[in-house]
């Protein structure tokens, strides 16, 4: 992840005005990106500032997920009703009782962060494709319960969330992209550093070979659950700035289609990355807009024009991941002849790549891994 | 030879990544307002956001595609093809009507999305007909923050009249709670003392029926309530019919969807249970729930499962092509709109598009937001149209159409009968004894 010790110290030695210290660095960094953020979302109409506050809740969503996908190799297909918690639990907070605003959205990460703890502890136990089951279910399952409990969870109308007040004479969606901006640097400073982490390492570590990382003294459970905790309230303050910018709150917006576009964006990005995490926020919000600005282009009768802005959407999907597999951070860093990250893959995509580059391997009649020659 | 190859991706990759940025840029949205022409002899100014001297632009929220979209996604294709008659025809004032309708896949979050696109980017006069209670219920407060019209909102939700929180929306079609009093009222006359259940959807649609019902079908006369959720209804609602038919109910009441009505009818038929059932207009257009009908059961069973069915309708029936309005309507349809099928989705659309024609020709030339909204509280009970009752607009009150008159569904149709009436939600139920309207002269030619 980012925190290769060899590509770190490349890039210090590259980048000399970058301090040594990790958290100055990422710090600096933030500022630096804050300070140009500052002045887009001043050039930008309230639509323009409206997309990049979707874009910065996307992106905390998706840095979540890749932590615990790329970083420490659990699938989550239950991101988005980690949010939905993150998204509820703010709305109830501010339709019901008079605490402040920003107390609310922490408020969702951490009941999301409480979930993850729970889902956690049960999925410390589950591998692979039963993990990816156990989030699935609770993805299809939780926003059923606001609908079963409608009196509290406002059923399948949900619950309105009144529009941040912006402070003076700033359009309310200008306010909204700062905010949400400067959430997701803040997050994107936290999980840079935890990957700097021994926490990061550990993770990496249970990643690429669990019965290696138990032997050299890393708590498997508990890093695996810590992974899950840390994720979901990412998700969850991403799902409770996510009800500000829709303006309500319900189950139809958390579907497992979300949890789905979640870990596309994650792939997309590329996983492991908190760059690739922002590539995919991109590319969510942008490209079904982009397509269906050109469907209704060509002005073809609009049952087939609403349908092939999908298919486009599909296809720009497709077209990115046969050009870049390691996602787009992934193609990037190859353009800018960076080296590649050394495990920067979908754990289970990573199993078939090994198992694809053995089968050539051994076609090619040469022996691989080291296995093999222990003598 | 590993090296060579590496460093061929990354050209291949720069090529790919620069096609797909040339391709999206190509593609970026068009939102752009459109200029003024050189020379203005009209006397029109731009006078407002979505209007200029020669364009008014309109924006919606519609499913054009997903659950929601089979028989709705007809409505903005049928109420285009008025405008495109209007503008044909001088437009108003001559000013032409531009109608721009996003796909909202019925799902708030993206109306939440594609509203503000209407609103922030392609900077819309007026939202007209956005489709949906749960998509509009969750931009409403946006829209009103904005200052802009929200009209004649698709969805008989009782909630879009609020004239002191959201002054800016207007409801057209007649509410489920005044639907829900006149089908219980005809209930309670003509089938009285047989035990009645009811079969509605788990939101705000359902909710408003029944409580519509319940203010005139006896208490003790209900022997089941089931409902249904959207979201689980491809898995079917046999639960649900068979509970009615071991409860004894003979009469089905029923708030659906067209598509909620189509697995109704034939989870029924599977177990032998032939109620009478009577049908909240949303889910009873006979087109509609016949393609449903023949689509889910393969082939196997048709509209005859609709025979018989009661509804109500605040139109004339749109199979009824003798009358004055429904002809001229289908003149227009055949001429600008002939893709899509003519069923009552075709007609609503087009009935709400007279009423916008009606409302920005009163408006005036100098046209403002404001200024539309006041001629609608102040005119817009005079307005004329195919509907069977007046409209109620004013400065209290932001519904449209409050009356009904009761149909039966036969022969692929639906033949409406019997006197027709109006009510408010609380109040009590009345007889509309006025003529209805007729189209102007020469309208749809």
């Amino acid at each position: 992840m980012n925190g290769d010790p060899q590509r770190s110290a490349g890039l210090a030695a590259r980048s000399p005005r970058l301090p040594r210290q990790p958290l100055a660095r990422h710090l600096t960094l933030a500022v630096a990106a804050g300070i140009v953020l500052f002045f887009i979302t001043a050039g930008l109409g309230s639509y323009g500032n409206f997309q990049v506050s979707q874009i910065a809740v996307y992106a905390i969503a998706v840095a979540g997920l890749t932590l615990l996908t790329g970083g420490n190799g659990q699938i989550s297909l239950g991101h988005g009703a980690l949010m939905a918690v993150g998204a509820y639990t703010t709305a109830l907070l501010i339709a019901r009782t008079h605490t402040p605003v920003w107390v609310t959205i922490l408020a969702g990460g951490a009941a999301a962060a409480v979930l993850g703890l729970i889902i956690g502890l049960a999925a410390a136990r589950l591998r692979g494709p039963y993990l990816a089951g156990v989030t699935l279910a609770l993805a299809l399952a939780l926003p059923e319960v606001a609908v079963k409990y409608s009196g509290v969870f406002g059923g399948e109308q949900g619950i309105t969330v009144p529009p941040l007040t912006a402070p003076g004479s700033l359009s309310a969606e200008r306010w909204l992209a700062w905010v949400c901006l400067i959430a997701a640097l803040a997050v994107m400073v936290l999980l840079a550093n935890l990957n700097r982490s021994r926490f990061g390492r550990a993770f990496r570590a249970v990643r690429d070979d669990e019965i290696a990382a138990s032997l050299a003294g890393v708590n498997v459970p508990r890093t695996q659950i810590l992974a899950f905790v840390v994720s979901s309230a990412c998700a969850g303050l991403a799902g409770a700035l996510y009800g500000f910018g829709t303006g309500i709150v319900n189950p139809g917006e958390f579907t497992i289609g979300l949890s789905i576009s979640l870990l596309a964006g994650m792939v997309i990005g590329g996983a492991g990355s908190l760059a690739g995490a922002w590539w995919g926020a991109l590319v969510l919000v942008l490209v079904p807009q982009w397509s269906t600005s050109f469907s209704n282009s060509l002005n073809l009768p609009s049952g087939v024009a609403s349908n092939l802005a999908l298919i486009i959407y599909g296809a720009v999907l497709i077209v990115v991941m046969i050009l870049a597999p390691a996602g787009i951070q992934g193609g990037v860093r190859r353009l800018l002849g960076l080296p590649r990250l050394p495990a920067a893959r979908v754990p289970v995509l990573g199993r078939w790549q090994a198992a694809r580059s053995r089968d050539r391997a051994q076609a090619e009649g040469s022996r691989v891994g080291s296995a093999d020659h222990i003598p | 030879m590993r090296t060579s190859l590496r460093a061929a991706h990354p050209y291949r990759l720069a090529a790919g990544l620069a096609a797909v940025s040339v391709l999206a840029a190509a593609c970026g949205s068009s939102g752009g307002s459109s200029g003024t022409s050189g020379n203005n002899t009209s006397g029109n100014t731009a006078s407002a956001p979505g209007v200029t001297a020669t364009t008014i632009t309109l924006g919606a929220t519609e499913p054009l595609t997903g659950p929601a979209a089979p028989g709705y996604s007809e409505i903005a294709p049928a109420s285009t093809a008025v405008f495109k008659y209007v503008n044909a025809h001088g437009g108003i004032d001559g000013r032409t009507i531009k109608y721009i309708v996003e796909n909202d896949q019925y799902d708030p979050s993206i109306t939440a999305t594609k509203t503000r696109e209407l609103i922030l980017q392609d900077n819309v006069f007026a939202l007209f007909d956005p489709l949906g209670t749960p998509t509009d219920l969750a931009v409403q407060p946006f829209v009103n923050s904005e200052k802009v019209p929200q009209l004649f909102i698709a969805s008989g939700c009782a909630c879009w009249s609020q004239p002191q929180k959201y002054p800016w929306s207007f409801g057209w079609q007649t509410n489920y709670i005044i639907e829900g009093k006149i089908l219980g009222q005809y209930i309670k006359a003509n089938y009285a003392g047989k035990k009645v259940g009811y079969l509605y959807q788990n939101d705000e649609f359902g909710q408003d029926g029944v409580k519509g019902l319940d203010m005139q079908v006896p208490a003790a006369s209900v022997v089941s309530r089931q409902t249904y959720d959207t979201t689980t209804l491809s898995a079917g609602l046999g639960n649900q019919m068979a509970a009615l038919k071991a409860a004894g109910a003979q009469v089905v009441a029923m708030y659906t969807i067209p598509a909620a009505t189509a697995l109704a009818m034939l989870a029924a038929a599977e177990i032998g249970y032939h109620p009478q059932y009577v049908i909240s207009n949303v889910g009873a257009d006979p087109p509609t729930v016949t393609k449903l009908l023949s689509s889910f059961s393969k082939g196997k069973a048709g509209g005859n499962l609709l025979e018989g069915a009661i509804t109500a309708g605040y139109l004339p029936s749109e199979s009824n092509y003798g009358n004055a309005w429904v002809s001229d309507f289908r003149k227009i349809w055949k001429k600008y709109d002939a893709g899509e099928p003519w069923d009552g989705n075709t007609e609503y659309g087009m009935a709400v598009a007279y009423t916008m024609v009606n409302l920005l020709r009163a408006a005036g030339r100098n046209l403002t937001r404001q200024g539309l909204v006041k001629t609608l509280e102040a005119k817009g009970a005079t307005f004329t149209g195919p509907g069977l009752v007046p409209f109620s607009y004013s400065k209290t009150d932001h519904y449209g159409y409050q009356g009904m008159q009761i149909g039966k569904e036969t022969g692929g149709g639906i033949t409406l009968s019997g006197p027709v009436h109006v009510t408010t939600n609380n109040g009590p139920i009345k007889t509309y004894s006025g003529s209805p309207a007729s189209p102007p002269a020469g309208f749809g030619s």
